[in-house]
């Protein structure tokens, strides 16, 4: 049995990856994942210098789900490669690393430090943070944005660029396209759905930031159906994200046309649940006797 | 290490009203310090994120911990209506915990304030078996004085009560006041206001006081991010003025923190 999935020319050993943020660099985890079982670590987003993120509260439970308002924080892309990097490649992993910024200098700046670490294997571009008042999501709602980020970034960068979507969109399938026109290698999709809660007792609302991107199994359909939307509009592989609880969900990620699957608030619930999600898949495999995991890929029919 | 189990409720009990006493068979008492404190897990998928209680006291064969925690929604409601003989999915031991060395401090406060009460009780047992002289001083409400008694195992106890239906009516720094009590360290756990006012009378009397912070957590092991305290100087794993409460914490020196 095959668990092998190639993204932009990159093989990972299986498509079982972490969603950036809900991860840290895999330090935190390593206690109860062994990370070398992961396809893929996808670090927290990191920026040019340290970011202090947003005032707390900074999080809170929806039915189903959960709200985040983190803003980023992040220690600097310094630190990052003296501290992060190191950790990580004591293992047999991917590393893929989330880059943030307020500009496109900032970007630019991340993207080429990263360059002289051949270990990363790819960059996920940070266009679609919800929480943030500069930067990210700024250029991930305007297509031209969008394609002229990525345009520039793809001639600074010395690992495939992939893009991460939002979802907070009319339609993801013209910012998928102005992503791959911009000359992205992949796209990853979907990032957190802008929400928001209101305390009815002190009246008042319960993140300091007021809204909060949405994670965690509430928002999986919707997932599902925006990545098989974007894979019938576009090219470029998919790394599939959103609400992924259990193998059966990574599956439909896949079948939609994901070629890997990120996992994120559920790693808060069961921090071991990365591991379990990769067992499902191969018994999944085996029950269906699928012997390589691309042919998964995009499988869904009518 | 850390390790998410399945334990076992061994008992519980309502101690006051919405106050809930729970005992658990769990191997997670094997290494729990008093201060830290275990995530739990709702079973009702709605409700997904662990909640986090401090402990209260570990039973001496290590092999089962105490919360005492109150009914605040969803799911501590859940968890209320656990008989013995109920599964319970618990990860832990979580956060840094009380400083306990002998010899370090002669006589201490131990203060908390209402739901900052329960893990009073394991750091009272473990300051006293080091000889340390155990004073605590608790606000409640009222006279629902829930683990007053447990805690006078260890010294005296001393009350306060908003209402003033039971010692001195007002808030915990009342209390010291009105006994004439004296400590060299400060252990503390409670709400805000208390915390604060806490830290201003330790600087005033050039004491330390670890203070035990709460905010709203998702994942408990330090990767999320959600749960931060403001910090005086740049925390050496974030790299700025944040330390995260669940794994730098919850326990800070009281001058470390801006709260």
């Amino acid at each position: 049995m095959n668990l092998q999935t190639e993204i932009a020319g990159v093989v990972y050993k299986n498509p079982v990856m972490t969603a950036s943020g809900t991860f840290g660099s895999g330090m935190e985890y390593s206690e109860f994942v062994d990370l070398n079982k992961l396809g893929a670590v996808v670090t927290k987003g990191v920026a040019n210098v340290p970011w202090p993120g947003n005032p707390t509260p900074r999080v809170a439970e929806v039915y189903g789900g959960m709200l985040n308002a983190i803003g980023l924080q992040n220690p600097g892309i310094d630190v990052f490669m003296e501290r992060d990097i190191p950790f990580l490649k004591q293992y047999d992993t991917g590393i893929i690393v989330n880059v943030c910024g307020k500009s496109v200098e900032d970007y630019v700046e991340v993207v080429e430090r990263l360059g002289e670490e051949p270990a990363v294997s790819m960059l996920e571009i940070n266009v679609s943070c919800p929480n943030v008042k500069e930067g990210a999501i700024a250029f991930g709602q305007k297509a031209d944005a969008l394609y002229n980020i990525t345009n520039t970034l793809k001639k600074h960068a010395k690992q495939p660029i992939m893009m991460k979507l939002s979802p907070n969109v009319t339609d993801i399938t013209e910012m998928a396209r102005a992503a791959e026109a911009g000359g992205a290698d992949a796209l990853s999709l979907i990032n957190t759905i802008t929400g928001m809660k209101i305390d009815i007792h002190r009246r008042k609302f319960v993140l300091a930031n007021k809204t909060g991107g949405m994670s965690g199994p509430a928002i999986k359909p919707i997932a599902v159906r925006m990545v098989y939307q974007t894979a019938q509009a576009v090219k470029l592989p998919i790394v599939g994200m959103g609400g992924i609880a259990t193998a059966e969900d990574a599956i439909e990620f896949i079948l939609a046309g994901a070629s890997a699957v990120s996992v994120g608030a559920m790693n808060f619930i069961n921090p071991y649940c990365t591991e379990e999600i990769l067992k499902g898949i191969e018994d999944y495999m085996r029950m269906y006797r699928v012997e390589n995991l691309k042919d998964l890929v995009g499988a869904v029919h009518e | 290490m850390k390790q998410k189990v399945v334990g076992q409720v061994i008992s519980q009990k309502e101690i006051a009203p919405m106050i809930f006493d729970m005992w658990i068979d769990t191997t997670l008492a094997g290494e729990a310090q008093p201060g830290q404190f275990i995530c739990v897990y709702p079973k009702d998928k709605s409700t997904l994120l662990p909640r986090p209680i401090s402990i209260c006291e570990v039973r001496e064969d290590r092999k089962a911990l105490r919360i005492v925690y109150r009914v605040a929604g969803a799911g501590t409601k859940e968890f209320s209506a656990y008989q013995a003989g109920e599964s319970i999915a618990v990860m832990g031991p979580l956060g840094n915990g009380f400083p306990v060395k002998a010899g370090e401090a002669k006589k201490a406060f131990l203060i908390g304030g209402g739901i900052g009460v329960p893990p009073m009780l394991e750091l009272a047992k473990q300051l006293e078996r080091v000889g340390c002289q155990v004073q605590s001083v608790m606000g409640y409400r009222n006279q629902d004085t829930f683990l007053k008694q447990d805690l006078e195992q260890y010294g005296p106890v001393y009350v306060a009560s908003e209402d003033g239906s039971a010692g001195t009516r007002g808030n915990v720094m009342d209390a010291i006041r009105e006994n004439a009590l004296e400590a060299d360290v400060i252990f503390a756990c409670g709400p805000l206001p208390m915390l604060r006012a806490i830290k201003t009378y330790a600087e005033e009397k050039k004491i330390p006081a670890y203070i035990s912070l709460e905010e709203r957590m998702a994942c408990g092991v330090g990767a999320c991010l959600g749960c931060v305290a403001k910090t005086k100087n740049v925390d050496v794993h974030s790299h700025v003025h944040n330390a995260r409460i669940c794994t730098d914490g919850p326990v800070f020196l009281a001058e470390e923190v801006e709260i």
